[in-house]
């Protein structure tokens, strides 16, 4: 088997969140991160929160289905991960102009670009929720967000029957609904 | 209550829940109703975002996991207490930095006090001016070789031996009994002392109380030649004296006793030195050790260095350090100021020659 089959597994197996999968993605690859972002003026702590950023980007990336392997995953995440790096290292003003020097090796400034808008997106959906309150927010992650099925649902939270239980998550809905809107139209 | 069914219909819609009678019933009322349509576009799209939530939360969760185990492993570095790590990989990181930091810091401070200090104490110096005249003019020692000469081809026996001095300053009898009071920068390094009379007569001193802080020397005729003086012209008061009195001097800047006036300007010397005052006089290398006289004839201090930078700026030590040395003195005599001055009243004159007795020059080598 070459080595673009064995990705090509790696990849499925990241798309259906498969923990073998990405955990060996993890072994091959975060030493080297850590050691690129510990040279550019980082801690290790540093490192494992850009190298969850980037198996972020690549995950949705394959989700979404227009993941075309041109590269490794190994030079892909690198790549990502030196960008996410330098960025925030901008931010910090801690900017070191000499990692700027190495060569790009996969441009994936527009993916960035698109990452962090879903990242923002997700944010207003996530304060959104926080806003709802109990038991709309526990309600409609229990159905939307792991998956439960209604007479479950219905179980847990004390309902006398599923249609009850429904009725009240459409409730929940409609309120995080607007809460959700009014704050994606703002932005 | 409709809102709620056409929302359970959309997503039901969504998930391809419906029969296919239902579908074609749900995509024709979409059609036909703009409205709905908007809604159905609308509330699709915050399901999708709902759902994308879900499911990075899951992958989050995930990656949390693996991380953990690695961790376990020891693959990925464990949390540690932030701040003493933040700390501890501070220091492993800028060691050699900080080493060279703390060097320079150091080189830097040291070299700075070394500077000021160096730069201080010259100031200290320059500043002031030791009256003596180190220096005696080789035209004088000529003229002496000559005098000399002269002398011994003419007269018999000359009644010392030729005594060669480097500098000059002045002194005045405290005592009769020949105790000389001097300043100590005369006698610095001195190895011989002489003290000579206006007559010329010179006698062989030894110094007994050098106090160089207050710039005090008193000195000791030891020469058997010396004739005792029963009753000195002038007194050595304890008291201070009052801004503004009227002072006068006498002292050897030359070969010959010189007269000088003026008068008390304040009662601290050189920084604010309580033990001298500032007197406004014209004096001359080779005054140092002269006396102050005021016109009662009281002798209230001793001249000892004058300010470079300012004309006419004259510091003088205050005579009751006479006293507080005489306390420090342990000789075999028991020195005695005298109290009483018998010139008060007299004119200047007179007095001036009464007292140019008591003044000696103070030569050594």
């Amino acid at each position: 088997m070459n080595i673009l089959n064995q990705e090509q597994i790696l990849l499925q197996g990241l798309a259906a969140n498969d923990k073998r999968a990405v955990e060996t993605i993890y072994r091959e690859n975060y030493l080297t991160i850590q050691s690129f972002i510990v040279k550019n003026n980082g801690y290790p702590d540093d490192a494992r929160d850009i190298f969850q950023e980037a198996m972020i980007v690549l995950y949705e990336k394959v989700c979404s289905g227009s993941f075309e392997l041109t590269c490794q995953i190994k030079t892909y995440l690198y790549s990502v991960c030196r960008r996410l790096w330098l960025k925030r290292l901008q931010q910090m003003q801690r900017y070191n102009p000499s990692a700027e020097n190495i060569e790009e090796v996969v441009s994936i400034e527009e993916e960035l670009d698109a990452h962090e808008k879903r990242n923002a997106d997700l944010m207003v959906m996530e304060s959104a929720l926080g806003k709802i309150g109990e038991p709309c927010k526990s309600l409609l992650e229990a159905y939307y967000l792991q998956k439960k099925s209604m007479p479950e649902i219905a179980e847990f939270f004390g309902y006398t029957n599923a249609d009850n239980a429904k009725t009240q998550k459409y409730k929940c809905l409609v309120r995080l609904k607007k809460i959700f809107f009014a704050q994606y139209k703002n932005d | 209550m409709d809102d709620i069914l056409l929302l359970d219909a959309i997503e039901r819609y969504k998930k391809g829940e419906m029969t296919a009678q239902e579908r074609t019933f749900f995509e024709e009322m979409r059609k036909n109703k703009p409205d709905i349509d908007q809604m159905a576009v609308e509330h699709t799209f915050f399901l999708n975002e709902l759902e994308r939530l879900g499911e990075r939360k899951l992958f989050k969760h995930t990656l949390d996991e693996v991380e953990n185990t690695l961790m376990n492993e020891g693959i990925i570095a464990k949390k540690q207490i932030k701040t003493k790590a933040k700390i501890v990989y501070l220091w492993n990181r800028y060691r050699r930095t900080i080493a060279v930091a703390a060097c320079i810091a150091a080189i830097v401070s040291i070299s700075t006090a070394t500077i000021v200090s160096m730069y201080s104490e010259h100031k200290q110096v320059s500043n002031l001016t030791p009256l003596v005249a180190d220096k005696i003019k080789r035209i004088e020692a000529q003229v002496d070789n000559i005098k000399d000469k002269l002398d011994s081809a003419t007269a018999a026996t000359p009644s010392k031996p030729k005594f060669a001095a480097n500098f000059r300053a002045t002194g005045f009898l405290i005592d009769g009994n020949g105790f000389i009071a001097t300043n100590a920068h005369v006698i610095n390094n001195a190895r011989n002392l002489i003290v000579e009379n206006k007559k010329g007569d010179q006698f062989i001193a030894i110094p007994v109380y050098v106090n160089k802080s207050n710039d005090l020397a008193i000195l000791k005729i030891t020469d058997t030649s010396f004739r005792k003086i029963n009753a000195l012209p002038y007194s050595i008061p304890k008291a201070s004296s009052e801004l503004g009195e009227q002072i006068f001097t006498l002292g050897y800047p030359k070969e010959e006793v010189v007269y000088g006036e003026g008068y008390l300007s304040a009662k601290s010397g050189y920084s604010g030195d309580t033990t001298a005052y500032q007197i406004s006089i014209s004096v001359n290398p080779g005054n140092s050790g002269g006396p102050v006289i005021n016109k009662n004839g009281e002798v209230i201090g001793i001249i000892s260095s004058k300010e470079t930078n300012a004309d006419g700026v004259v510091f003088a030590i205050k005579s009751k350090n006479i006293y507080k040395a005489l306390e420090e003195i342990r000789t075999s005599e028991l020195i005695k100021l005298p109290s009483v001055a018998t010139i008060k009243g007299m004119d200047r004159v007179h007095q001036i020659k009464k007292i140019e007795d008591c003044v000696f020059m103070v030569k050594g080598n």
